[in-house]
């Protein structure tokens, strides 16, 4: 089972439909199961029978979610894989202690890979989705996995499967989910 | 929350002015005019109609005409939301986008700069349950406009409705075309939806047509009750 998270402003946002609906269809295009929650009705029976986590991305001018740092704190011990799309990065990367620092992409940018991983084996550079207002400061415990011109838009936790992407990878790069979800040991169908 | 739709009057932005309806407040309607019947941003059949279908809804309406070449396209968009914002206090901007990156990057960036939420609510939209929901929820669209092969002059006048859907799903099989007309294969014009207190009735038409290649233009319609 994974465990689809919604970082938008409320749950059962207008923004719902355009970060994690998206998401939602390619899971079940891909065929695996899982469940939505809010960010914040995140609760322990989620955690326990997930196999994975995805946090979804929010609006440019959604940060609500950056005021509410002990609902992420579940990250530093989940141990399975998560994968953090763009503000989701930005949530993961905050848990472990990573900041942020400005930097505004919107449109498409060439993402070019920095350091071997099995999510982007036999790519080098990519056309990417962006939506961000902020990059990450990559936190010791992490590794950059691959950046633009303007920032890091992949890190991977060293010795741990969690994986956050900058860019939206829903949208023109449904392989990097595919790679991801390869990555998870599903206990449940 | 209260928004400004980006509005076309097609199918999309109408759908996407109804999701956000029923989510946050809509403060008005926006609409940029373009001369250019080529515009790159802003479709053209028929938009001098939006006035018609703001009344249908009983909304405002913010109305900015663009000479509509490439850039100068984007400061007429800025200026339109401003004045949106101005006049009726917008925080944010819901727009239509279905799958263009070109068209939704571009008015993002325009909403960051002026600090307003943008929202698209039929983003990467699965077409099949996107034009069932269009249907079931009782919007009423005609298609104003054919640009590829097979549509030709009989699509022009055409309800959408689940006869139209299923040759539109044959065609969109047999030719490579999206089910929504997403890639400029024809263009709509709603009469009817789930929010408008009354609906259009077109009184008078001319069509135009040559080679998959047309429109229809709205000579005369009015507002008749529902």
């Amino acid at each position: 089972m994974i465990l689809l998270i919604d970082l938008c402003y409320r749950d059962g946002s207008l923004s719902r439909d355009e970060f994690v609906a998206p998401v939602e269809r390619l899971l079940r295009r891909i065929g695996v199961a899982f469940t939505i929650r809010h960010y914040t009705t995140v609760g322990a029976q989620d955690l326990e029978s997930a196999d994975a986590a995805i946090l979804c991305g929010t609006a440019l001018m959604d940060t609500g979610y950056t005021e509410h740092p002990e609902l992420f704190r579940w990250l530093l011990t989940f141990e399975r894989p998560v994968l953090g799309i763009s503000s989701g990065m930005l949530a993961l990367a905050a848990a472990f202690g990573g900041g942020t620092e400005p930097c505004r992409e919107i449109g498409m940018a060439d993402v070019r890979v920095l350091a071997p991983d099995p999510l982007f084996a036999g790519q080098e550079v990519f056309p990417a989705y962006t939506v961000h207002e902020y990059a990450v400061q990559v936190p010791g415990e992490f590794v950059a996995l691959a950046a633009s011109d303007a920032c890091v838009q992949a890190i991977r936790h060293r010795s741990l499967p969690l994986y956050g992407l900058l860019f939206h990878p829903e949208v023109r790069n449904e392989w990097v989910v595919e790679r991801f979800l390869g990555l998870v040991d599903r206990q449940s169908p | 929350m209260k928004l400004g739709v980006l509005f076309s009057g097609g199918k999309d932005s109408m759908f996407a002015c109804w999701q956000a309806i029923r989510k946050e407040e809509v403060a008005c309607l926006i609409t940029v005019v373009s001369r250019n019947p080529e515009s790159y941003m802003f479709h053209t059949p028929n938009i001098r109609l939006a006035a018609l279908q703001a009344e249908a809804a009983g909304l405002p309406l913010v109305e900015v005409e663009t000479a509509g070449e490439k850039e100068e396209e984007l400061l007429d968009l800025k200026r339109a939301l401003l004045a949106a914002r101005e006049q009726y206090g917008i925080e944010g901007v819901v727009t239509g986008a279905v799958l263009s990156v070109y068209q939704a990057a571009r008015v993002q960036r325009v909403c960051r700069e002026l600090g307003l939420w943008s929202f698209n609510p039929l983003w990467l939209a699965d077409q099949e349950a996107y034009m069932e929901e269009l249907i079931d929820a009782g919007f009423t669209v005609v298609i104003v406009g054919v640009f590829s092969s097979p549509f030709d002059e009989s699509w022009l006048g055409r309800e959408i409705d689940r006869r139209t859907l299923d040759e539109l799903r044959t065609i969109a099989k047999k030719y490579q075309v999206t089910l929504t007309g997403e890639g400029g294969e024809f263009e709509t014009f709603v009469v009817d939806a789930p929010f408008f207190a009354r609906r259009i009735a077109i009184e008078e038409t001319s069509k135009v047509y040559r080679n998959y290649n047309g429109v229809l233009r709205i000579e005369r319609a009015g507002l008749v009750a529902k």
